[in-house]
């Protein structure tokens, strides 16, 4: 069986470490707040300015000066503290950071994705991503395998515009788990129940699959 | 102590022109300067250069200038929650440029702070560094990017003194502290006015040099875009 976008998020958890600042993007990577093991500590950073974020506040006590990078009520944890645009991004850049999780359009085998335009489309803007991507030690892309049509988002090369280059280390997707080195996607784990075969057929990219891959484990 | 106040958004709004290129604080909805926006509509000056995170909603925020055609280019980071622009800009009724949004409160940083260009990573090898000066820093590649000029800044802060002294709230501090010092007419919204000396200096996170001219807003909105909540149990 793939993965329900809430196992994607569980398994990309399970990546994180003791005392980490990490910085969740929207979609999937927002879910990756509800599975942090409860042995680590990890602080979670809103681009928007604030370092602490907590789950979304109790009915009725929503404040709207109080928002993540989604534009969504929250809540800031003991310990907490706000800040400006600028320092938030010497945070990203400066690589006090240590993990962004984003979401993607397309990645490809050299680690480089695309996530902020489908031209003549769909123009949103790139928000924080590009600068994430650009200065992060470790990302980790949260994403389905293929789209709708079923053909593959892990590419030799993207089709759509960059938001960052080389810079892709480890995807996640609703099959797999995959590390990127060497110009090629590495199969690390596959998810439950899914064959290695369906993988390759699911991946356009160079993959490459070393001895018996294990299915995912899920420690919560 | 200078005195900084004036008294409401259209003394605060003097001197606004068409053509001219504003900043406005904000991300999304949140710490928007509401009573600027709405004097500007109320003006309709137009042919207007907006840098701002965002482009509001719809009906609301920067939003509302789109919808009047007041605005000729958008200078943002993200502009999805707004059907209305990208209709404009799909068409091309309207100029955008897109930049990273670090990159984009760097920029309004530096113009306040006097520097004229930075290098930064975001957006090398993308077409956001096209056209521009690319150069690698102890084995990496940065792209050079430039401050701002504009004429006004548009901020909102939740509390300021009559010297013009700023504090923000909540993340609705976001880009209007470097915007702040970036106008060469700087206009501050407070939800709360009192006397200098009445704020703890120790807490000022805007000083008073950065703005010129200040009012006691009114009628605040403060609309929440997603309002997503916990049950009560």
């Amino acid at each position: 069986m793939a993965l329900s976008k809430q196992e994607i998020a569980q398994r990309i958890a399970q990546e994180l470490q003791d005392k980490w600042y990490v910085n969740l993007g929207i979609g999937i990577p927002t879910l990756v707040a509800n599975y942090i093991p409860k042995n680590i500590d990890v602080v979670f950073q809103s681009e928007n300015g604030m370092l602490g974020m907590g789950p979304f506040p109790i009915e009725g006590e929503e404040d709207a000066d109080l928002i993540n990078a989604g534009k969504q009520t929250v809540t800031i944890l003991k310990g907490g503290s706000l800040f400006d645009s600028a320092m938030s991004f010497a945070m990203i850049r400066g690589q006090h950071v240590q993990l962004t999780v984003l979401g993607a359009m397309e990645v490809s085998q050299n680690g480089d994705i695309a996530n902020w335009k489908i031209p003549g489309k769909m123009v949103k803007g790139m928000g924080g991503a590009m600068d994430l991507v650009a200065s992060a030690e470790n990302i980790i892309v949260a994403m389905m395998h293929t789209d709708k049509s079923g053909a593959s988002k892990l590419l030799k090369k993207c089709s759509l515009p960059l938001t960052g280059v080389n810079c892709v280390k480890k995807v996640v997707t609703n099959l797999a788990y995959l590390e990127i080195k060497n110009n090629a996607f590495y199969l690390i784990e596959r998810a439950p129940g899914v064959s290695v075969e369906e993988i390759i057929a699911a991946t356009e990219g160079t993959l490459i699959v070393e001895g018996e891959i294990p299915e995912m484990k899920f420690y919560l | 102590m200078i005195n900084k106040v004036v008294n409401n958004a259209q003394d605060a709004l003097l001197g606004v022109e068409n053509g001219m290129t504003f900043m406005l604080g904000g991300f999304g909805l949140c710490g928007i300067p509401e009573n600027c926006i709405s004097e500007l509509v109320r003006l309709g000056v137009n042919n207007l250069t907006c840098i701002s995170n965002n482009a509001g909603v719809d009906d609301f925020g920067l939003g509302l200038l789109l919808k009047k055609h007041q605005i000729k280019k958008m200078i943002s980071s993200y502009v999805g929650e707004n059907e209305e622009f990208e209709r404009q800009m799909l068409s091309g009724e309207m100029d955008v440029e897109l930049i990273p949004q670090g990159t984009l409160a760097e920029r309004c940083r530096a113009t306040g702070a006097g520097i004229p260009a930075f290098y930064t990573p975001a957006g090398y090898g993308t077409e956001v560094a096209e056209g521009k000066e690319t150069r690698e820093f102890n084995g990496k590649m940065f792209v050079l990017e430039h401050s701002f000029n504009p004429e006004f800044a548009f901020v909102k802060a939740w509390k300021g003194d009559t010297a013009g002294n700023l504090i923000f709230k909540g993340t609705a501090r976001n880009f209007n502290p470097m915007m702040a010092m970036a106008g060469k007419i700087t206009v501050a919204e407070v939800e709360e006015l009192v006397e200098a000396g009445e704020l703890d200096p120790n807490q000022i996170h805007t000083p008073g040099i950065f703005v010129q001219r200040i009012f006691q807003g009114k009628d605040y909105e403060k609309r929440i875009e997603q309002r997503t909540v916990t049950p009560k149990s």
